[in-house]
């Protein structure tokens, strides 16, 4: 196993860039996560590591060794795909060898080989059928015993749940990082599920429209994301941006908005001009004394919490709160923020102005 | 497979069906059959008429088409008695058997430049096809046009620059001037056909084969040509009736050693009177192979010239 470092990475097709000078690490047997929304560069990164693309320029890094222009076939690495991939004419037996077989390894060593992988992934009773007839989760299965059954540097994997129905998405994600924590094998997962990432992670890469947005655990990442488009990106609801305009010096505890003071962590940085004040919707309360007004639109059902919607006089508000608490559409209620949980963005370059909070996250960031 | 219409064809739907494709059926099938029968009439029972459907049948149209015969005179026939069915045949009309006739060479060298040219234009056009469907080949899609565009006449227009190219090549009536020639003309439908099926087969079969350690040309082979196997049997299916069918570059370029079986079976005709049984025998042999490869590679065919035509 390998720790991968990535160091400018640049990627163009033609006029069009793909990815922009892109530098990340990922440990040695971290579960790492390349999250964006499609067309974000995210599976172009995880090509150009894999050497599936050359990349225009930078450098990649797999065990110390540099690998950027080398082609796959020498890199030791392991992929799977979204459509997993598996060679049709072959039957689960010879799909999973395959790779084995191209390395000349003796086939008593292959077969032993290939039944050690089987009985991991539970797959022994369908190894001599065609991949062909195989249910969704088995082809997953046979692609995964295909990865790991070379002990590669580390596994590539191109949102390879994508493919399954969500029911069945869960309990493989749940096997996948299970597998992942026996073996300790680095792995670079690609995906546009934001929840997914959050789930099996140990760490997140955002990007969009090829930059690396923030880069870090998924904590940090959902509370205190570095820009808008991470904090809109991360959550479900996405957490509530007011936008406002103002002046605030460095150490400032207050923003103003309609007239009314809400809190905030402590500032790095003195800001002047247009704002977005954000905050998730679990760190808003609806209070009768609250001087923040809104009006009820909305209220969702979800169990053990409700999604009320409010409008307000900087934007639509979403609090998730107890589903036994009372919240009547029409109705105008005051709104406490967890002030010190908020993040304050630059709104023109969508960029969080450094806080208390988010100091130690923006600076590696 | 999947059903097109909803509900399954009623009785009376299926019936009509049958009948339809059955009467289809006669229509194409009946001058072949015309073509056997006469094959096995003697000649004025080929020209009877009324069309005799009934008849007496006999190999004479066979032993003529194998053989070169010579009238003899009677004193002749009288010293020479006939030592086999066809030799007896042969000396019932007075006549004797003087050797062999062209048809077995020119059969053979049907079958050379036949398959040999399918080979070429398959192996050809599916190399092309790969390199179209997953590399960034500059000016691909002009190259493409390009190569379509030569299908773009019938062949024949180009016949007379040809001629003088294959006369100052030294390629008149040889084998390799048909095989290279035929292959030229194929190779632009193998080249487009190919392409499609390349570009249906998923780029990551050949990824996963690549990250497993196999070299861009081990993938090729291994794992992309197996899925391709449909696409090139239907394609070498076009390509053998083309060039086994070719008529007009055939009597032009040839005559001799490298003449095949098309421009030879209607000089028959001039041999000896109009010899129909012995053209309808050389036409029955002459259809053989291309029945044989495409029954052989029959299951691949009915996906090959439907695909595509439903996106799966």
């Amino acid at each position: 196993m390998a720790e991968i470092v990535i160091r400018n990475l640049r990627k163009e097709f033609g006029e069009f860039t793909a990815v922009q000078s892109s530098s990340f690490k990922v440990e040695d047997g971290e579960f790492f996560m390349l999250l964006g929304p499609s067309g974000c560069g995210k599976t172009t990164t995880l090509r150009m590591i894999a050497g599936l693309e050359l990349p225009t320029s930078g450098e990649i890094y797999i065990g110390g060794e540099e690998v950027g222009q080398r082609p796959a076939s020498e890199r030791d690495i392991a992929f799977v795909f979204q459509m997993f991939a598996l060679y049709p004419h072959m039957n689960v037996r010879r799909n999973i060898s395959y790779p084995l077989v191209s390395q000349g390894m003796p086939r008593a060593q292959v077969r032993e080989k290939v039944a050690e992988v089987a009985k991991i992934l539970g797959i022994e009773e369908i190894l001599d059928r065609p991949v062909g007839g195989l249910s969704g989760g088995d082809r997953q299965r046979v692609a995964l015993g295909r990865a790991i059954v070379r002990e590669p540097k580390c596994f590539l994997m191109d949102e390879p749940l994508g493919a399954l129905d969500a029911e069945f998405r869960e309990h493989m994600s749940e096997e996948l990082r299970k597998l992942h924590d026996r073996m300790g094998a680095t792995t670079v997962y690609v995906t546009h599920d934001q929840l997914e990432a959050m789930q099996m992670g140990d760490k997140i890469v955002v990007m969009n429209h090829g930059v690396i947005e923030q880069f870090g655990t998924p904590q940090d990442i959902y509370d205190k994301p570095a820009s808008l488009f991470v904090a809109d990106f991360i959550g479900s609801p996405s957490m509530n941006f007011l936008r406002f305009h103002g002046s605030l010096e460095a150490g400032a505890t207050e923003a103003v908005l309609s007239h009314q003071p809400l809190g905030i962590p402590a500032l790095r940085e003195p800001f002047d001009g247009d704002m977005v004040y954000g905050v998730r919707p679990e760190h808003v309360r609806l209070s009768d004394s609250a001087g923040y007004r809104g009006e009820i639109v909305a209220a969702e059902y979800l169990g053990t919490t409700q999604i009320v919607t409010l409008a307000t006089p900087n934007g639509e508000v979403k609090a998730r709160i107890a589903s036994d608490q009372p919240a009547r559409v029409g109705e105008t209620v005051g709104l406490a923020f967890n002030g010190a949980t908020a993040t304050l963005f630059d709104n023109q370059t969508g960029r969080a102005i450094r806080s208390d909070l988010n100091e130690g996250v923006l600076s590696h960031g | 497979m999947s059903a097109y219409s909803v509900t399954a064809p009623s009785r009376r739907q299926q019936w009509i069906a049958g009948v339809l494709v059955a009467l289809y059926a006669v229509i194409t099938l009946l001058p072949l059959l015309w073509i056997f029968t006469t094959g096995f009439k003697s000649p004025s029972d080929a020209i009877a008429y009324p069309p005799k459907l009934a008849f007496e049948p006999t190999l004479e149209g066979y032993v003529n088409l194998f053989t070169t015969q010579t009238r003899q005179t009677e004193a002749y026939l009288a010293e020479n008695p006939p030592e086999s069915w066809y030799e007896e045949m042969v000396h019932a009309k007075g006549m004797v058997i003087a050797g062999p006739s062209r048809f077995g060479e020119r059969f053979l060298n049907s079958v050379i430049i036949g398959f040999g040219s399918t080979f070429l234009s398959v192996f050809l056009g599916t190399l092309a096809a790969y390199a179209f469907s997953r590399y960034r080949v500059p000016l691909k899609d002009d190259l493409l046009f390009f190569i379509l565009s030569t299908r773009m006449m019938p062949p024949i227009a180009v016949a007379i620059p040809i001629f003088l190219m294959f006369r100052s090549l030294g390629l008149s009536d040889t084998h390799a001037g048909m095989i290279l020639l035929y292959t030229a003309v194929n190779l632009s439908l193998s080249v487009w056909l190919l392409k499609g099926f390349m570009d249906e087969i998923p780029r990551e079969y050949e990824e996963a084969a690549l990250i497993d350690g196999y070299t861009r040309f081990q993938a090729f082979r291994k794992v992309v040509l197996p899925q391709a196997a449909t696409g090139i049997a239907a394609t070498a299916i076009f390509c053998l009736i083309f060039a086994w069918n070719e008529y007009a570059f055939a009597v032009l370029l040839t005559s001799g050693t490298a003449q095949t079986a098309p421009p030879f079976i209607p000089t028959i005709i001039g041999v000896g009177g109009q010899d129909w049984p012995a053209v309808a025998a050389g036409a029955t042999l002459f259809l053989l192979p291309v029945m044989v490869f495409t029954i052989l590679l029959r299951k691949h065919l009915l996906r090959g010239i439907t695909f595509g035509a439903v996106r799966k």
